[in-house]
């Protein structure tokens, strides 16, 4: 027997078509994300769970996707802290002159958005004799150093009671044994919990895509640290730990032309860190919160 | 649950993960090396090579054949040949503080000993004794290289890389530009 178009069947067919290309609509944004994640990159585990050899391919992975998209050989490492080793850093506020040439190096070092000139490290213009970070100028842009001021480099603070740790809901951001805090950044789901526990203002988010010109490039790079960041991650200093885990001082304190920067292993009596902090008096910013800052700042008396 | 414990570091899967293979070092470290600045041994002239480039005079050119050397001036300003127009912003100093009045080549130590201008760390260690402990210990001047001197060496800043000891404040400059997202002060326009 033939059915007769009836009104009913009418409306089941177009009800049928809308609902289907509704569908196709929600689920466009996971085309858009195939160009981002890849299959290997969606199914990664956490970096603590990985094996040695899970580690590896997928450092191979991420080898060939910085030179697929970026147009680049580089070397992604996954370098591991060493044991007897606590990182510490001081900062010589009688000394430094705010040029940001720090700023700048880590730029560089760690393979920032070239647009935005990111980077880990602000200076902050204070007035001589006031102590409170949130009235510290960052934009300034004139001769240095002025009169009546003095310049405060703020980056990662690695504290040893880090808030930014505790808030992740994902746990993709931990404290090492060195002492540095770092993001598995294809762990991390882009909440920025974490930039607003912080008191220091030092984590960044990524909200484009990085865009670097392959010759700018930095080719040393670490899974936990400089490597190229996904888009929608946080990300932050990491006391350069791909060089720093080596022996090698951190990209910073080499760019400092006053030498305003001390670095190295808080756990050698004999190193220039315990010195500092066994003679100069040194203090850490917004003590009271209790984060117990590894980054000390002093003046010259 | 979530699979990863991150208080317990044996949550890694593999242990040998966790730190670094770091071989056991024989216990020998690498140098601390101070830069030479040129500045030490020479001076730049005014006249250049065929490609160019400034010549550089060592001080002996001159002095070793100005002997006895004529008396030192007190004032820059009297200063003429390769040396004139010098800034001289040193404190009260004269020529003779610090330069040895017998060999122009050659410094001279408040205790009357000629050292060789190589050795300026230790004349400007007589007046900045602060400075120079701090140096001494790496808390002043900068370097490059090695914090963990079993793993490479270092190489600092001898004090006149940063200061010329005939104007020794360091410089004042323009910075690196600011952030670009950084709210601007109306302190700074002023």
């Amino acid at each position: 027997m033939d059915e007769k178009p009836t009104r009913r069947v009418a409306l089941k067919v177009l009800g049928a078509t809308l609902g289907a290309v509704a569908f196709e609509r929600a689920l466009s944004p996971l085309r858009e994300l195939d160009n981002i994640t890849s299959v290997g990159d969606f199914l990664q585990k956490h970096y603590r769970e990985l094996s040695r050899d899970e580690m590896n391919a997928v450092l191979r992975r991420l080898e060939d996707e910085t030179q697929q998209r970026y147009g680049r050989e580089v070397t992604i490492r996954d370098v591991r802290p060493t044991e007897g080793v606590q990182f510490a850093y001081a900062l010589n506020l009688s000394v430094c002159i705010g040029c940001r040439r720090c700023v700048d190096a880590c730029h560089v070092e760690n393979n920032h958005d070239r647009p935005t000139h990111q980077s880990y490290i602000r200076v902050l213009e204070m007035t001589s004799g006031s102590m409170d970070m949130e009235q510290g100028n960052v934009g300034y842009d004139h001769t240095v150093p002025a009169e009546g001021k003095f310049y405060m480099p703020v980056q990662c603070q690695q504290c040893e009671n880090p808030p930014c740790t505790k808030v992740c809901p994902v746990e993709a951001t931990w404290q090492e044994p060195d002492g540095i805090v770092v993001v598995d950044y294809n762990w991390c789901i882009g909440c920025r919990y974490c930039e607003a526990a912080c008191p220091y203002h030092a984590r960044r988010f990524n909200w484009h895509k990085p865009e670097i010109p392959a010759a700018e490039i930095n080719p040393d790079q670490s899974y936990l640290s400089n490597r190229i960041r996904p888009q929608g991650v946080v990300e932050k200093c990491t006391f350069c730990l791909h060089r720093t885990r080596e022996g090698r001082l951190p990209a910073c304190l080499e760019a400092c032309p006053t030498g305003a920067r001390v670095f190295g292993n808080v756990l050698d009596p004999n190193s220039d860190i315990r010195w500092v902090l066994e003679n100069k008096r040194v203090f850490v910013l917004k003590e009271e919160l209790g984060t117990r800052p590894r980054f000390f700042y002093f003046f010259d008396v | 649950m979530l699979p990863v414990a991150c208080e317990d570091p044996a949550a890694y899967a593999d242990r040998s993960r966790r730190f670094a293979d770091v071989p056991a070092g024989d216990g020998s470290r690498h140098a601390i090396t101070v830069h030479r600045p040129a500045s030490l041994s020479g001076i730049v002239g005014t006249e250049q090579t065929p490609q160019g480039q400034p010549v550089e005079v060592s001080c002996g050119t001159c002095h070793e054949v100005l002997r006895p050397p004529p008396e030192l001036p007190t004032s820059a300003r009297t200063l003429g040949g390769p040396h004139s127009g010098l800034r001289f912003e040193h404190g009260s100093n004269e020529c003779r503080s610090c330069h040895d009045p017998e060999r122009y080549d050659r410094l001279r130590l408040a205790s009357g000993d000629s050292i060789p201008m190589t050795d300026a760390l230790r004349l400007c260690a007589q007046c900045h004794g602060t400075q120079h402990r701090d140096w001494l210990h790496g808390a002043h001047g900068g370097m490059n290289g090695h914090w963990d001197l079993t793993r490479g060496p270092r190489l600092r800043n001898h004090c006149v890389d940063c200061h010329d000891p005939h104007a020794p404040a360091f410089p004042r400059f323009r910075p690196m530009p600011p952030p670009p997202d950084a709210p601007r002060r109306s302190a700074d326009h002023g």
